[in-house]
């Protein structure tokens, strides 16, 4: 690893080093700015939000938004807060993100190391599919899943979610097993194991950092989606994204910025929580190679 | 005796409730604030004590844009909702695909045609049958004046365009924003309708924006239209870019601004605030459209049903709709005023009285008006070609010419 | 029937001596795992993709009526300014924001990757804003930036004020408004990547470099920018997939204002196709939108892809 000399003499090497240090935090303190101004304001009352500024303290911690927020501000003709729409959005994220993992882990290792004619083709059109815009597909989208009987179910929409997900598991999971050794499966196949065995028992208890790569990509993009969430979702099944646009656009009537960031933070918790928490597996799944190829 | 009254009638309507069918009724709408919340709150209690359940389904965002996508991909993918808050004449569009339901049995029932005046009826139709059931009327074309401001600079609150041409620098000078407002694109476009009725008159708004006369959108009065909106800009402050309405009115509240031009609904907000009509601000016709009224309603459509218990319970929602029990609870909240005449003016204010007045002497005189901005007098083509062409100048340096060219090209373009 | 040959190591491939019923199963396997994917992939995408381009033949306006009327709606599209406005945003957008991602990426990385202390929660500092919708960040950002009620009012708060900073009120400016957000959203991200691209380089070349007497930034730029190559191409990847779909971002940032001058593509297509009853259009700058992407990502996949497979 290339290392900056730590060398305890040496003023200009010092100097650089606090001057890296120094930019690191500015950078720091920007990147941090939006959520602090996020909690600062759900945390004031109406009139301060009026009457201050952004980054003004507040004069007392007022948990009085967040308690609205989460369970009594209206989102339509129920006012119960956004809490009992978290349960959706679980509903409709794991077994997303579990179903289109599966699907890019057995895709990644097809195409890495079952090569067949078209394999790589095949892999490029997958991307290249990928970059449709979703408002496009809403009609089409909305006239399949009701062939198959799956409008405005929550299976209706894991299985939108599954389908333009896989893209991109599949490309994490493809370039993460391409680094991986070939005579691990050459020297398997010679003692006989079939493709399932192969997987089962060599590719997948080495794909740790990858699934976490891909299981917390997954997680945050299916979380934060709103335009799928709404069009393909029922009354009540809606993900907590649409009841906290609901929350928070009220056409008329008296905005309450401060439920509203509260909500918005409360809408955010898990996928921030994933973050804080597996940031550092999710960098070292990266490190494993999820994206070198 | 009270008590057993109650009690009967309590009886009677558990006995109805269980010999009429339940069904469920599943509304698609976008009033997401508190006091709509408890509007609804009130359809749905009528609605549950004949024994239907309403299905609450909230889209919120954009005015309905959200809930018109979901609306959409629920229509063809072949299981609409039950009503959906439709407006202007996208009912007729929704008509013409074959999406909607036949209200005239209930219509007739309740004697539709005589409370409601020919205008709104007119909206609520297609092909000659009820299709859809108003909520609300709102007026669009108000001032809301703070008084203050005004008295300190030693001005009167203008009542022609003449007028505030006059009074805005004047308070400008003052120190006060004379004009409150946010820069948004339909907010842009409710000045815009205010200014061409106030400069242009009813006949002209009405060929320009209903008829689309092409030598009426090109004309001189629609170029002496723009110039005057032009000029609106010098007073409004600059950072009104994307400020939401509701804020623009808070300026209006502190005094930080002295009038703002928007609908009814800006009501709520003074109310919110503790403020009294005619003391703490004032409600006037904006500049020069007084004796008219512009007209933005509020609407659930039917749509066809081949559940004969679901359609029952439609039949249900839209009498009750229209009952004055909820017309008047709704709009009280709501700020506007109720769609059917008739109604008992005792629970409000001196503005929503106002309001009703003019609503019933501009029908009767033929100034009553479709708003533009909002929906109810074309298509929504020709409505978003008007919206670009409106904020679009009014946020760059095209002159007025240009943009009445523009203007009369792509309402042409969007109606093909 | 395609054999699919397993390599050995010694680069040869192995004969496969008798074909039997399970053999052959074998060798369709793989295909079959791919097939569920396959399906959606043709259907979901390359179907939906076929179905917007015939709707953009017609004059559907607020439903899909198919009648169709020719090049009639790329006309109207290219004759729209609102249009003209929004693929010139997405320009300057897509090139501003990818560029400044990759290089701030970079840079955090390089920066990060020298030993320092509390790396974890520099880490997570520069990651979380990922963790965020576009919503929540437009809606956040749109206070931050807004003249009257954001940083421009803090800075006059503290005295200095001759600070100005309304780009989000400026026609002209109101773009770079949308690049920070979008900056600031997904540039831990590539940070992340190239941190992890870093500490998979050869230490050994390191070494040899450094044996021979060359400094670091001269390693830097000769050793190990040239072996991250990888890791720019599946950041601009994505980061091109970010900047053709953002949508949410100007919607909660500055709806298109002022005006339409802020409007992307995306937006475009959304609001005439669904709000303004304009399929066919809608249709029409999809499919421009698409031609576009493609026209940039296809030579760079095909030259990236064909390059791997003797990886």
């Amino acid at each position: 690893m290339p290392r900056a000399m730590k060398n305890s003499a040496s003023l200009p090497q010092r100097v650089l080093r606090y001057g890296l240090y120094a930019i690191l935090l500015v950078m720091a303190f920007i990147y941090l700015m939006p959520l602090w101004v996020m909690l600062l304001t759900s945390l004031k009352d109406v009139e301060e939000i009026r009457t201050g500024t952004l980054l003004s303290l507040p004069n007392s911690l007022n948990f009085d938004a967040w308690g609205k927020a989460w369970g009594s501000a209206c989102t339509g003709g129920t006012c119960e807060g956004i809490s009992p729409y978290l349960m959706n959005s679980f509903m409709i994220v794991i077994p997303a993100v579990a179903i289109s993992t599966i699907l890019g882990a057995l895709n990644g290792y097809v195409i890495a190391m079952w090569r067949f004619r078209g394999s790589e083709l095949f892999f490029g059109l997958l991307l290249i599919g990928c970059f449709i815009p979703f408002q496009v597909v809403l009609l089409p989208m909305a006239r399949t899943l009701s062939f198959f009987g799956l409008a405005n179910t929550t299976a209706g929409l894991v299985m939108v979610h599954v389908v333009y997900g896989v893209a991109f598991t599949t490309l994490f999971f493809r370039n993460f097993y391409i680094a991986l050794p070939k005579e691990l499966i050459s020297a398997a196949r010679l003692d006989g194991a079939g493709f399932f065995r192969i997987f089962w028992r060599i590719v997948l208890p080495l794909s740790t950092p990858i699934i976490v790569v891909t299981v917390i990509w997954q997680f945050t993009q299916i979380w934060n989606d709103f335009l799928f969430g709404v069009v393909f979702s029922g009354y009540d099944t809606q993900p907590v994204t649409v009841a906290l646009n609901n929350l928070v656009n009220t056409s008329f009537g008296g905005k309450q910025y401060n439920v509203d960031m509260a909500a918005a933070l409360i809408a955010a918790a898990p996928t921030l929580l994933v973050y804080v928490f597996a940031g550092k597996y999710f960098v070292r799944g990266l490190t494993a190679g999820a994206v070198k190829g | 005796m009270k008590k057993l009254k109650y009690c009967l009638s309590g009886l009677a309507l558990s006995v109805a409730a269980s010999v009429s069918q339940a069904a469920e009724v599943e509304v698609l709408h976008y009033l997401t604030s508190s006091g709509e919340a408890a509007a609804i709150n009130v359809l749905k209690e009528y609605l549950s004590e004949s024994g239907h359940a309403w299905k609450d389904f909230a889209v919120a965002g954009g005015g309905g844009e959200s809930a018109m996508t979901v609306l959409k991909s629920r229509a063809i993918s072949g299981n609409p909702p039950a009503a959906a808050q439709i407006k202007g004449l996208d009912i007729q569009e929704w008509g013409d695909l074959g999406f909607l339901t036949d209200l005239d049995d209930v219509a007739m029932a309740g004697k539709w045609d005589s409370l409601l005046p020919p205008v709104v009826s007119k909206v609520m139709k297609y092909d000659g049958k009820y299709v859809a059931v108003p909520v609300n009327v709102h007026r669009v074309n108000w001032l809301w004046a703070n008084p203050e401001p005004f008295r300190k600079a030693g001005l009167g609150i203008p009542t022609t365009w003449e007028q505030f041409l006059e009074v805005a620098p004047k308070l400008k000078e003052a120190g006060v924003i004379p004009l409150a407002h946010g820069g948004q694109a339909w907010q842009d476009a409710t000045l815009f309708e205010a200014v061409a009725l106030g400069v242009g008159g009813p006949e002209f708004y009405t060929k320009a924006f209903v008829d689309h006369d092409e030598a009426t959108l090109k004309g001189a009065e629609m170029i002496n239209v723009f110039k005057t909106f032009k000029k609106l800009r010098d007073f409004i402050d600059p950072n009104a870019s994307g400020r939401d309405w509701n804020i623009a009115t808070s300026m209006v509240i502190n005094g930080e601004a002295a009038m703002q031009i928007m609908g009814d609904w800006a009501k709520g907000e003074f109310t919110a605030a503790g403020k009294k009509p005619g003391v703490d601000y004032v409600c006037l016709a904006a500049p020069d459209t007084s004796g008219t009224f512009t007209f933005n309603i509020d609407s659930f459509a039917m749509f066809a049903l081949s559940d004969d218990e679901a359609s029952k319970a439609q039949d249900k929602l839209a009498e009750l709709v229209m009952d004055p029990a909820f017309q008047e609870t709704f709009n009280l909240n709501k700020g506007s005023i109720p769609a059917r005449m008739g109604m008992n003016r005792a629970p409000f204010d001196s503005c929503a009285l106002a309001s009703m007045d003019a609503f019933e002497a501009s029908s009767a005189s033929g100034t009553l008006v479709p708003s533009v901005a909002h929906g109810l007098a074309t298509t929504s083509q020709v409505q978003g070609a008007i919206y670009d062409v409106v904020t679009n100048f009014f946020n760059s340096d095209t002159s007025a010419e240009d943009a009445v060219e523009t203007l009369a090209r792509s309402v042409k373009a969007a109606q093909l | 029937m395609q054999n699919q040959t397993p390599v050995l190591p010694n680069g040869k491939a192995q004969r496969i001596r008798s074909v039997s019923f399970k053999d052959r199963f074998a060798s369709w396997l793989p295909k079959l795992v791919m097939t569920p994917t396959l399906l959606m992939v043709m259907v979901c995408m390359y179907g939906y993709i076929i179905w917007t381009a015939l709707l953009s033949l017609t004059s559907s306006r607020m439903l899909p009526v198919w009648k169709f009327i020719g090049t009639g709606q790329y006309g109207k599209l290219f004759a729209n300014d609102r249009w003209m406005v929004s693929l010139e945003n997405l320009v300057v957008f897509g090139a501003l924001f990818i560029l400044t991602c990759l290089a701030l990426g970079i840079v955090l990385a390089i920066f990060l990757d020298q030993k320092i202390r509390a790396e974890g929660a520099l880490r997570t500092i520069y990651l979380y804003p990922m963790a965020i919708s576009f919503i929540v960040t437009g809606t956040a950002w749109k206070w931050l930036l807004n003249p009257s009620l954001g940083l421009e009012k803090m800075f006059h708060s503290w005295g200095f004020e001759n600070v100005q900073f309304d780009w989000l009120v400026d026609p002209d400016r109101v773009v770079f408004c949308l690049v920070i957000a979008a900056v600031w959203q997904s540039s831990g991200f590539v940070m992340a990547m190239f941190l992890a691209g870093l500490r998979g380089v050869d230490q050994d070349m390191i070494k040899a470099a450094q044996l021979d007497g060359a400094s670091m930034p001269l390693i830097y730029r000769r050793v190990i920018l040239p072996s991250l190559k990888p890791v720019f191409f599946s950041a601009f990847v994505i980061l091109a997939h970010i900047a053709i779909k953002s949508f949410d971002l100007v919607a909660a940032l500055t709806g298109g204002g002022p005006g339409y001058s802020s409007d992307l593509p995306a937006n475009f297509m959304y609001t005439h196709a669904f709000t303004r009853a304009q399929m066919g259009l809608g249709a029409a700058s999809a499919m421009v939108m698409l031609g576009g992407v493609l026209a940039i990502l296809v030579p760079y996949l095909y030259s990236e892809l064909r390059g791997k497979k003797n990886a």
